[in-house]
């Protein structure tokens, strides 16, 4: 290994949840180089986790990604739960055109590092049947069900790091966000009880 | 042995075979990881080939030797089993061509000691410290030994390096010696947890899972060329006579700091029954093997014993905020049960025992090295024991916990707690020490037996 790597995932720390914070990171995407299973691991930032993956559809497919939409929002609806292996925050799907070709941009923030739970991804993916989207983008491995490093591969070199993130309350996880919004109904009923 | 007994039907000829691929080829899957010997030693002996005419020489002569699944429970195996596996460098020094080794996935062909960072295994556990030359890029093979006993384990040791003298350029890096430790009544370590409580069955042997365990895994999570619970076999590497009916098997031989453990237990335990429910949270089970969510206040060792009741529980229903077993305790990290998704592609197989010898209770460490020499099965290093190193024993974000490891299997260096759920206030223990380190490790293949055959008639050049 060229690099020695200081530690597997990141080193504790005690993150101050109560101040907006701003990270600007390097061109690399990360400060240190810490190898995951598949490469490199993204740093945990105010704004948590994420990837924002970008590429060039195939012709003519805008259309058919952008009806997956309806799909996804049918089957959140149906099941919420669907996605929550994930652990996200939020989706953002955007179709745009450059000159004569349309790129799909897939962004993603969530609370894991998206290296330790890739196989997982990739199972949602084949359930729920997100692969209509990516097997759309032009270079997309067509044996990615059986061929999980094809995946990666295709996913990190389609990834452009942020270069700055920022949180207005930085560092909370969604299960905390969830966690503090029961406490807070359960608050409530206590006082409304109470009366 | 039940397993293999009862499997005996299975195999019918190779036509047959191949029309039904979920049958498995018990006469060519080397019977490692099919079953448990009924062994109270073993030996590791980690080789390296000089040449490949002496490497190939060496393995042409162990075949025959090589006890394959379907010979499990017959009285040959019954004294001694042998066993084969290779690492990337060693399938490359027995001639395999450049564009054959290339198929073999990336994590495998970069060895353990490269993937050492992905694994946790920094400071103390770090390659540069590793023993028996482990994480040199000659350690080429591995003989697996295990004895119905020591006596029986002299004989077979001295009968290889008798061997060994008519193979040129074989030669041994280091050896390990392996004990158990009495009693003998029941499986343990060294520092007193029985082992051996949960492992996987296959799917195809006729065994049926006890309760709590789940369905029985498909045979390629463990074995290449058959089914896995994705679908069928995909992205073999080549030749597939090579890898068909093959396991990679990770290697950690693992020191348990025995002395440091039981000062811990006292010094978070004012009695004897305190400092047994503290042994207890960091596995997760009592020391008798008793899992904390059926037994969450006092030991029952009668449970414990019982596997048609040790592992009938779960997490998510019974136990979901870690006041029987914390979130964070050694089971509950290495198999989360119904806490995590996609269980049944991070099964593995382990296989193993301890060595060193025991420390005497009330008696200071002595200095000596003492531990757990395992191997753990699996169709896929990255997927199965890549993962499990990766994120249940060493991600300090696992199950939100913000800043542990597993307390007992994770790399720990003092600046990683463990939380204790309790009611009305949770136990938070700062700074755990490390109860053990990684003195060495590797990964091998192990090929099928008609592998084994094809790599001692491999010609260089060709």
């Amino acid at each position: 290994m060229a690099t020695v790597a200081t530690a597997t995932p990141s080193t504790p720390k005690e993150f101050d949840t109560t101040k907006p914070q701003a990270m600007a990171i390097p061109k690399e995407g990360y400060f240190d180089l810490q190898n995951g299973r598949y490469g490199p691991v993204y740093p945990r930032t105010p704004a948590c986790y994420g990837f924002t993956i970008i590429a060039k559809i195939k012709p003519g497919r805008a259309d058919s990604i952008r009806a997956y939409g309806k799909t996804i929002e049918g089957a959140i609806a149906d099941l919420p739960d669907a996605l929550a292996t994930l652990k996200l925050h939020y989706l953002r799907w955007v179709l745009f055109d450059i000159g004569q070709e349309t790129y799909f941009m897939y962004q993603g923030i969530f609370d894991t590092d998206f290296d330790k739970y890739t196989e997982d991804a990739v199972a949602l993916f084949t359930k729920y049947g997100v692969n209509t989207v990516f097997e759309n983008l032009e270079g997309f491995p067509e044996d990615w069900k059986t061929n999980v490093p094809a995946f990666v591969k295709f996913v990190r070199d389609h990834q452009r790091p942020s270069f700055l993130e920022y949180g207005e309350y930085p560092y909370v996880t969604a299960d905390e966000i969830k966690k503090a919004l029961k406490l807070k109904a359960a608050f409530s009923d206590m006082l409304d009880l109470m009366q | 042995m039940g397993i293999l007994q009862q499997s005996h039907g299975i195999s019918g000829d190779l036509t047959e075979r191949r029309e039904a691929p979920d049958s498995l080829e018990l006469d060519d899957i080397q019977h490692f990881l099919m079953a448990r010997p009924p062994a109270l030693a073993a030996r590791y002996e980690f080789l390296t080939f000089e040449c490949a005419t002496g490497g190939r020489t060496w393995l042409e002569g162990l075949i025959d030797k090589v006890g394959n699944a379907k010979e499990v429970g017959s009285s040959i195996l019954d004294s001694r089993w042998v066993t084969i596996g290779l690492t990337w460098n060693g399938l490359r020094a027995l001639g395999v061509a450049d564009a054959r080794l290339a198929t073999f996935p990336e994590e495998f062909r970069q060895g353990m000691a490269a993937r050492s960072d992905v694994l946790g295994m920094t400071g103390a556990n770090q390659p540069d410290h590793w023993v028996g030359r482990l994480s040199s890029p000659n350690l080429h093979a591995i003989a697996i030994l295990f004895a119905r006993d020591i006596a029986e384990r002299e004989r077979c040791q001295q009968e290889h390096a008798n061997y060994l003298k008519q193979c040129d350029g074989v030669n041994v890096l280091s050896t390990l010696d392996l004990e158990a430790i009495p009693p003998f009544d029941y499986a343990h370590e060294h520092f007193g947890y029985r082992d051996r409580l949960s492992q996987p069955v296959i799917a195809g042997t006729g065994v049926d899972p006890t309760p709590g365990s789940g369905p029985p895994i498909k045979p390629g999570e463990f074995f290449l060329g058959y089914p896995d619970e994705e679908g069928p076999a995909a992205g073999l590497p080549q030749p597939e006579v090579l890898s068909r009916n093959g396991s990679y098997v990770a290697y950690l031989r693992m020191e348990e700091h025995v002395g440091a453990f039981r000062d811990f237990l006292r010094a978070h335990g004012e009695t004897p029954e305190k400092q047994e429910l503290m042994a207890a949270k960091l596995m997760g089970r009592w020391r008798s093997g008793a899992p904390l969510v059926l037994a969450p206040d006092t030991d029952d060792p009668e449970l414990g014993a019982d596997s048609q009741r040790s592992n009938d529980f779960n997490y998510a229903k019974m136990d979901p905020h870690g006041y029987g077993c914390p979130l964070g305790a050694h089971i509950r990290r290495m198999n989360p049960r119904d806490t995590a998704v996609n269980m049944k592609r991070r099964k593995m197989i382990r296989r193993g025992g301890t060595y060193g010898p025991p420390l005497p209770e009330g008696v200071p460490d002595d200095g000596v090295e003492r531990g757990i020499a395992a191997f753990v099965g699996c169709a896929s290093l990255v997927r199965q024991f890549e993962f499990a190193m990766n994120v249940w024993a060493n991600d300090p974000a696992f199950h939100e916990l913000g800043n542990e490891r597993d307390p007992i299997f994770g790399t720990q260096d003092g600046t990683f707690d463990m939380t204790i759920p309790k009611r009305p206030i949770r136990k938070k223990i700062k700074g755990l020490p490390a109860f053990t380190t990684i003195r060495g490790g590797a990964y091998f293949f192990l090929p099928g037996i008609r592998a084994l055959r094809y790599l001692a008639s491999l010609r260089d050049g060709l």
